[in-house]
């Protein structure tokens, strides 16, 4: 895949998600660093909606992967920094996926437009036959 | 390790109170059971308390929605009740309002909404 993940820099940790199980242990790691970083509750709330939109969508579309997840700094801000990583199909058509509404299974087509929606930062890499990578960051104001 | 939804009935109402961190597949059983429970209980009114609920995403909004939209096939109407705050929020911004699904602040709410429903319903049933 082309282009550079963003990596969280302190301490970051990597989490399978190969399970249904897993997507709601990604969620709460997620959460306890959002809480870490003094992220409002509203701006947890939606990290972590984010987070397992992204989560579910690395498990049943790109066939199970990692998130790696950690804490990040820029200038004097910190944040919080989700990455979703499979080697699945990838994305034939990303502004099609990234439409509300669009959906190539049987979901709500929200997650990915939605997601992006919820954070301040998101960057979607994506290659057919190769995988996809979905970043999140959401920093404390 | 999945444990399932406990499902309550009182009265004429099922109550659901949901107190573990939802996985995809322990939402899926809880729509099933519901639809089960409803029919073997004749049960007129379904409360769902998302009190204990930190988050709600795509695929419990649409279980949500989804039950909503059963219940009232099954002559059963749905409340969802204790939404917190920043829930609403996150999932207005996500995309999912939720129009089809009734809404009340509190348990209680939620319960006088479905007693009022029940003594507007023709006495023959
Ligand atoms: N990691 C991925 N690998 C391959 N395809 C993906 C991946 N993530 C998303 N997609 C594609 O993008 C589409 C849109 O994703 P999105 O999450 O918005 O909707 P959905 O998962 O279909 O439904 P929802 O998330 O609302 O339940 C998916 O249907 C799928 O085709
Ligand atoms: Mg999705």
């Amino acid at each position: 895949m082309t282009g550079l993940a963003p990596v969280p820099d302190t301490g970051h940790e990597t989490v399978p998600i190969s399970s249904n199980d897993d997507v709601v242990r990604a969620r709460q790691l997620v959460r306890s660093l959002a809480q870490r970083c003094k992220l409002s509750l509203v701006d947890q709330t939606k990290l972590v909606t984010a987070a397992s939109e992204l989560a579910r969508n690395t498990l049943v579309y790109g066939g199970g992967g990692v998130m790696r997840v950690g804490l990040v700094r820029r200038d004097s801000r910190v944040g919080v920094t989700a990455v979703f990583e499979d080697s699945g199909p990838g994305i034939p058509d990303v502004d099609q996926a990234l439409t509300d509404g669009w959906t190539s299974g049987g979901g709500l087509g929200l997650g990915l437009s939605g997601a992006r929606r919820l954070v301040d930062d998101f960057t979607l890499d994506t290659e057919v036959g190769s995988g996809t990578q979905v970043a999140v960051t959401k920093w404390a104001r | 390790m999945t444990e399932r939804v406990p499902v309550l009935k009182i009265g004429d109402v099922l109550l659901v109170s949901i107190q573990v961190e939802l996985e995809d597949q322990v939402v899926l059983e809880l729509q099933d059971d519901l639809a089960a429970r409803i029919v073997e209980s004749g049960a007129t009114g379904v409360v769902i308390d998302i009190t204990a609920v930190e988050i709600v995403d795509s695929f419990v909004g649409r279980m949500l929605a989804t039950t909503a939209a059963i219940s009232r096939m099954l002559d059963a109407q749905t409340v969802v009740v204790g939404m917190r705050p920043a829930v609403a929020i996150t999932l207005v911004e996500l995309g999912l309002s939720l129009g089809g699904v009734r809404t009340a602040l509190t348990l209680e709410k939620g319960l006088d909404i479905l007693a009022r429903r029940d003594t507007t319903r023709p006495a023959q049933r």
